[in-house]
């Protein structure tokens, strides 16, 4: 549905600033898909060559087949955009928001209401507020309604749970999965590790590359390594002597546990160490890999 | 009440601590005990009273009815003694952007009281740590997101206070920058200073020892995150939080 191919990007006079170097990635029809990555990694750019509204150096993207820079005017009615700073008119109401955002799409608010009826409820008590005068929460569901009056076949969020707490962030969520069920293909950034697992696939993007693509589960079982916990009274002890064994790769600190990285060793070798320093280490057990862990590893493999 | 407290092994302690706008009841008798060293998350959404919390703590706000102690003083009557135990940090506003890194080292160094022979001293010292030495005149806009969040972390401890409050210090960095930073964490905890931070992402939550998880106003449980997992049958402190929070009654 979306296809992105070799796109590069660079900002500054000379192009010395590159925000995008060889982007490929493909979002197939009716699916759900991340894009995940820190501030600063280029989300934002690829949502707007994605969405026409930018031109790419190089590359090509198309959408449901459309070239997004040749074909941009029919593409700007199947796609529908949810920016991450809230662009909505401020002095409007949410009701004029509503019906503006309707009126330029050649449609009305009754057309596609069934789509937007779950979300606009929660803001039809608020229907004469002006959009500046709604909370967080609100300014959210009302950016996504507009977004959407248009009846789009892409819906495209840039960070569109950035700084909401983790209720209305899992309800958001579940929004976007009820969308999905009404055949709308959904491409949403957000630099939360913990929100991939709410997408049907996602690609993991730092400083402009791509460093890897596939389900939650699928990326998590290509971890290269082994990854190991243990519960020890003395965890900074813990860590100063498995840091020092040869065949480990990063031990770091998890709240109550040590969590440690390795190639070579398995969970015996571990506890043996330990043991050998006097330490009394508790079980050493496997752990399954985050995708946090994932995209460490990754952006070791790059640098 | 006596005005300081003897047991000094404990950094923060609140009995009943309340605080009212009028009618509204910001925060509703929260009691809660942070002995020396340990990384304590206080997590809440929206609306739930975290801010109006860590604003009493940190010597900001009178409450309107119960006690606390931190760093061994009195919030109510002695505010200026906590404020200058304390140390602060938030990834919303850290440090001046037009101002060079050393500017901003001397700045809050005389905020916080310190002499510039003192000053000097840390700035040595944390120049060297954070292996920054180069950049003593960089402008602290010209550094890269990651150095000006552990620049920023330094800053907050440099007059080593008793404990340091750290206001959602890590949403959208990349994890390497994440990991790095919650290193320098564990170290200034191992070295005896408190941490305290707030939250409302969980995956910060999994780093901290214990963790108080606040709902409209109240703390609705209190415990290691491998307690508060078991306890509520749950797999993650995402699903705890979403389990306590979802019955909130006032949101934003």
């Amino acid at each position: 549905m979306i296809s992105v191919s070799d796109i590069s990007k660079s900002f500054g006079k000379k192009g010395e600033i590159k925000a995008l170097s060889h982007i490929n990635m493909e979002v197939r029809e009716g699916e759900l898909f991340g894009l995940l990555g820190p501030d600063g990694a280029g989300k934002t750019t690829l949502f707007r060559i994605v969405t026409t509204l930018m031109l790419p150096d190089s590359g090509l993207v198309t959408v449901g087949g459309y070239n997004a820079v040749k074909d941009f005017k029919i593409l700007r009615s199947k796609l529908g955009y949810m920016p991450g700073r809230f662009s909505l008119y401020q002095d409007l109401t949410v009701a004029e928001n509503l019906t503006f955002y309707a009126s330029i799409f050649n449609t009305t608010i009754e057309a596609n209401y069934h789509l937007i009826r779950d979300i606009y409820v929660q803001l039809e008590p608020f229907k004469a507020r002006r959009a500046g005068a709604l909370s967080g929460g609100m300014k959210q569901k009302l950016a996504l309604c507009c977004a959407l009056i248009h009846k789009p076949e892409v819906l495209v969020l840039d960070e569109p749970t950035t700084g909401v707490d983790a209720v209305s962030r899992k309800e958001f969520w579940q929004m976007l999965r009820r969308l999905k069920d009404e055949g709308i293909t959904i491409l949403v950034s957000t630099p939360y590790m913990d929100e991939a697992s709410m997408c049907d696939r996602l690609a993991l993007i730092q400083q402009g590359l791509i460093l890897d693509q596939g389900t939650p589960d699928g990326l998590v079982s290509g971890f290269p390594d082994r990854l190991l916990s243990l519960a020890t009274p003395d965890i900074y002890r813990a860590k100063a002597i498995v840091e020092k064994i040869d065949g480990v790769d990063d031990a770091y600190i998890f709240g109550e546990s040590l969590h440690i990285k390795t190639a070579a060793l398995n969970e015996k070798a571990i506890a043996a160490a330990l043991a050998a320093h006097g330490v009394a280490a508790g079980e050493v057990r496997s752990i399954l890999p985050s995708i946090e862990d994932v995209f460490l590893a990754k952006m070791h493999d790059v640098s | 009440m006596k005005d300081r407290i003897l047991d000094t092994d404990m950094s923060i302690e609140a009995h009943n601590l309340t605080k009212k706008f009028g009618d509204f009841i910001a925060v509703d008798s929260i009691s809660l005990q942070v002995p020396r060293g340990e990384i304590f998350g206080f997590l809440g959404a929206n609306g739930a009273g975290k801010t109006t919390a860590m604003r009493m703590l940190t010597g900001l706000l009178r409450p309107t009815s119960g006690s606390a102690f931190v760093a061994g003083y009195n919030i109510a009557t002695d505010s200026e003694q906590v404020k200058r135990n304390i140390g602060y940090m938030s990834q919303k506003f850290s440090l001046y952007q037009d101002l060079k890194v050393w500017e901003n080292i001397e700045y809050y160094g005389g905020l916080y009281g310190m002499s510039l022979r003192q000053i000097k001293e840390v700035t040595d010292l944390m120049m060297h740590k954070l292996d920054m030495d180069q950049e003593r005149n960089t402008l602290v806009s010209q550094l890269p997101l990651g150095w000006k969040q552990k620049l920023s972390f330094s800053i907050a401890i440099m007059h080593r206070p008793r404990i340091v409050f750290l206001d959602e210090p890590t949403g959208g960095v990349d994890p390497i920058t994440r990991r790095q930073f919650w290193n320098m964490i564990y170290e200034t905890a191992r070295e005896g200073i408190t941490i305290f931070v707030t939250t409302h992402y969980m995956d910060e939550a999994e780093y901290c020892g214990r963790v108080a998880i606040m709902v409209d106003g109240r703390i609705e449980a209190l415990g290691k995150t491998s307690e508060l997992k078991t306890q509520f049958g749950a797999s993650s402190m995402d699903e705890v939080f979403y389990m306590l929070a979802r019955g909130a009654k006032r949101n934003e």
